[in-house]
């Protein structure tokens, strides 16, 4: 479970001082998939990576499974993002000189996962996402939905127990966002991860479990699916 | 990690090949200046090298062997009573004037030895024999001054201070510091090419008993040797080499072209590798996100600069090889002795690894929220 409270981070000191987000609380329960809508420069990209350790805190709390990540120092940030998270980039951010395959063996390499151990456990994700006819096809072979799949392996790799999406279907047509929504989708409900998307895609609204809408820096509404309906 | 590092590398084919012709180049322009000082420092002082003495008697204060004056021939009876003095020859190291068969001249050096000492003769020796020294007009060329001097066969001639001087046989590779080539010669003929007294050498060339202790030696013959200076080989050889390369311009130019290509080679190499590591900054970016530690970054980096250090260096060492090969026709030699091609090795490992560094720096940098940059 994450629980985020009085969440702040600022940008430069003084006069110039910007306020990213200005007191965030928030609660993801694991199996629930969390959307954060907003404008753009809203903050809910900074949210979504100070969740996941990559960015730290000014002010407040983080604490995730129990544990208090917001003033942890850098240097055991690396560690907690390997064991906790599964990162998926709206720009894909696949590695353009692997194959699908090998775009996932890094991720299991990262984790301490080598060798032929590795190569079969690449395989198995690859083939649940749909993609077992493509392993050794390198990005720049891929249509854009096959490369979203290829980075969504990549970060169920080593089986982390968040899923932090930024704008995971913004790049793609409606059917590949769908195909990569129900993965996302599957995965909160049976294997009970907790997956929160940020968005700009009303098309994909309907997987939400709940959906938080951010602006200048603070939650200004939640509106659950039963809400929605 | 080292997959990441391979493929990187060989999955841009432009970018590796831009980056190993920035490697090569830098390599071969580096083993080309300094095979070139290499090559000036060993034709500076290889009459030397290659005299098979022990000591050298000269008159005080010579500069280089190539200054000598002469000296008196009854030392050589003082020289021969040192304890542990096995020989002593006399040897002639004089320039002349050499007129060709078409009647200009140019300058040369006759080197005369006393046939058979083993001591100040020719060496890779190609053609004739030493027994053809024996003859009063008898001389051996180096095949590269052959044209220079007007010879174009064995037996021609031409013609040293008024004497007849015929070409009984050619070395190979034998090459002067200065513009005037060797000419190796009887000590008796290059006594009348030189116009020496007959009780006049201008070198004493000794070898010593084996095991003994030169400086031991040395010491006793400065004692009764008191106006001559005696060199150990390796002194006059540096002495020789010390006065050519750094007291004339040419060993220092070339030495700074040595240098220089140094730091030009290393400036690209840096810029090379940079680049090529610049390249793929975002994906480093990316490998910080999932949770990679910095030093798997630099295990990355190093290896991709290790990998293009290995193939730079395997193209650049044969180019250099060739050339090296290809120049010892010529004046100007290139010499790529095995400990070289070993320190361009090492020279190119550190080159792109510390290159990689600066990249490094860079990489470890990266704020991995760049990642959710679009």
């Amino acid at each position: 479970m994450i629980q985020v409270r009085n969440l702040e981070k600022r940008y430069g000191t003084g006069s110039t001082v910007v306020h990213a987000l200005r007191g965030v609380d928030l609660d993801v329960f694991p199996g629930e998939i969390l959307m954060l809508m907003g404008p753009s420069g809203s903050g809910k990209t900074t949210l979504l990576s100070m969740l996941g350790c990559i960015l730290q805190a000014s002010s407040g709390s983080i604490n995730i499974d129990g544990r208090e990540i917001a003033g942890l120092p850098e240097s055991r940030l690396p560690a907690l993002r390997l064991s906790h998270f599964g990162f998926i980039f709206q720009g894909f951010n696949l590695f353009p000189a692997l194959s699908a395959r090998e775009n996932v063996e890094i991720g299991l390499r990262l984790k301490g996962i080598g060798g032929g151990k590795a190569r079969r456990q690449a395989t198995d994700l690859l083939d649940r996402v749909g993609l077992g006819d493509k392993l050794d096809k390198i990005p720049a072979d891929l249509s854009g939905g096959q490369k979203q799949r290829v980075a969504i392996a990549r970060a169920l790799a080593g089986d982390p127990p968040i899923i932090l999406a930024d704008e995971p279907t913004a790049a793609l047509d409606s059917h590949s966002g769908t195909a990569v929504m129900e993965i996302l989708a599957s995965l909160a409900r049976k294997k009970d991860r907790t997956v929160v998307i940020v968005t700009h895609d009303n098309r994909v609204l309907h997987y939400a479990d709940r959906t938080v809408h951010i602006a200048d820096g603070l939650i200004v509404d939640h509106t659950s699916q039963e809400q929605a309906a | 990690m080292s997959m990441l590092a391979w493929k990187n590398l060989f999955h841009d084919r432009v970018r590796l090949a831009v980056t190993l012709v920035g490697i090569v180049f830098s390599l071969v322009l580096i083993v080309v200046q300094f095979g070139l000082f290499l090559g000036f420092l060993d034709t500076s002082s290889n009459i030397v090298a290659y005299s098979g003495a022990d000591l050298w008697t000269a008159a005080p204060g010579i500069p280089h062997v190539n200054g000598g004056t002469p000296l008196n021939e009854s030392l050589r009876w003082k020289a021969l009573q040192v304890p542990g003095v096995r020989k002593v020859t006399k040897f002639a190291l004089t320039f002349v004037n050499w007129k060709l068969p078409a009647g200009s001249t140019e300058s040369v050096q006759i080197a005369g030895y006393e046939l058979g000492s083993g001591m100040g003769g020719p060496w890779n020796v190609v053609r004739g024999t030493e027994s053809d020294l024996a003859a009063e007009d008898s001389v051996f060329i180096d095949e590269l001054y052959a044209a220079k001097l007007g010879i174009r066969a064995l037996g021609d001639s031409a013609e040293v201070t008024g004497r007849r001087a015929r070409v009984s046989g050619f070395t190979h590779g034998i090459r002067s510091f200065t513009t005037a080539p060797y000419i190796f010669t009887s000590f008796k003929n290059a006594q009348n090419y030189a116009r020496l007294a007959e009780d006049q050498t201008v070198y004493f060339l000794i070898r010593l008993d084996p095991g003994v202790n030169p400086e031991v030696v040395r010491s006793q013959l400065r004692q009764r040797l008191l106006n001559a200076d005696i060199y150990t080989n390796e002194e006059m050889r540096r002495k020789t080499m010390f006065y050519w390369v750094f007291q004339t311009g040419a060993g220092v130019t070339t030495l700074m072209g040595a240098i220089l290509s140094l730091i030009v080679g290393a400036v690209v190499v840096a810029q090379t590798i940079y680049s090529a590591t610049i390249d793929h900054i975002r994906e480093f970016g990316t490998l910080k996100a999932m949770g990679a530690a910095n030093w798997v970054i630099y295990q990355v980096i190093l290896l991709q600069a290790a990998i293009s250090a290995v193939m730079g260096y395997s193209v650049a060492i044969v180019v250099g090889e060739f050339v090296s090969h290809s120049s010892q026709t010529g004046n100007a030699p290139i010499n790529l002795p095995p400990w070289m091609a070993a320190a361009t090795f090492c020279l190119a490992l550190t080159m792109c690894m510390g290159a990689s560094v600066l990249s490094i720096r860079k990489a470890t940098q990266i704020d991995p929220a760049m990642v959710f940059r679009g």
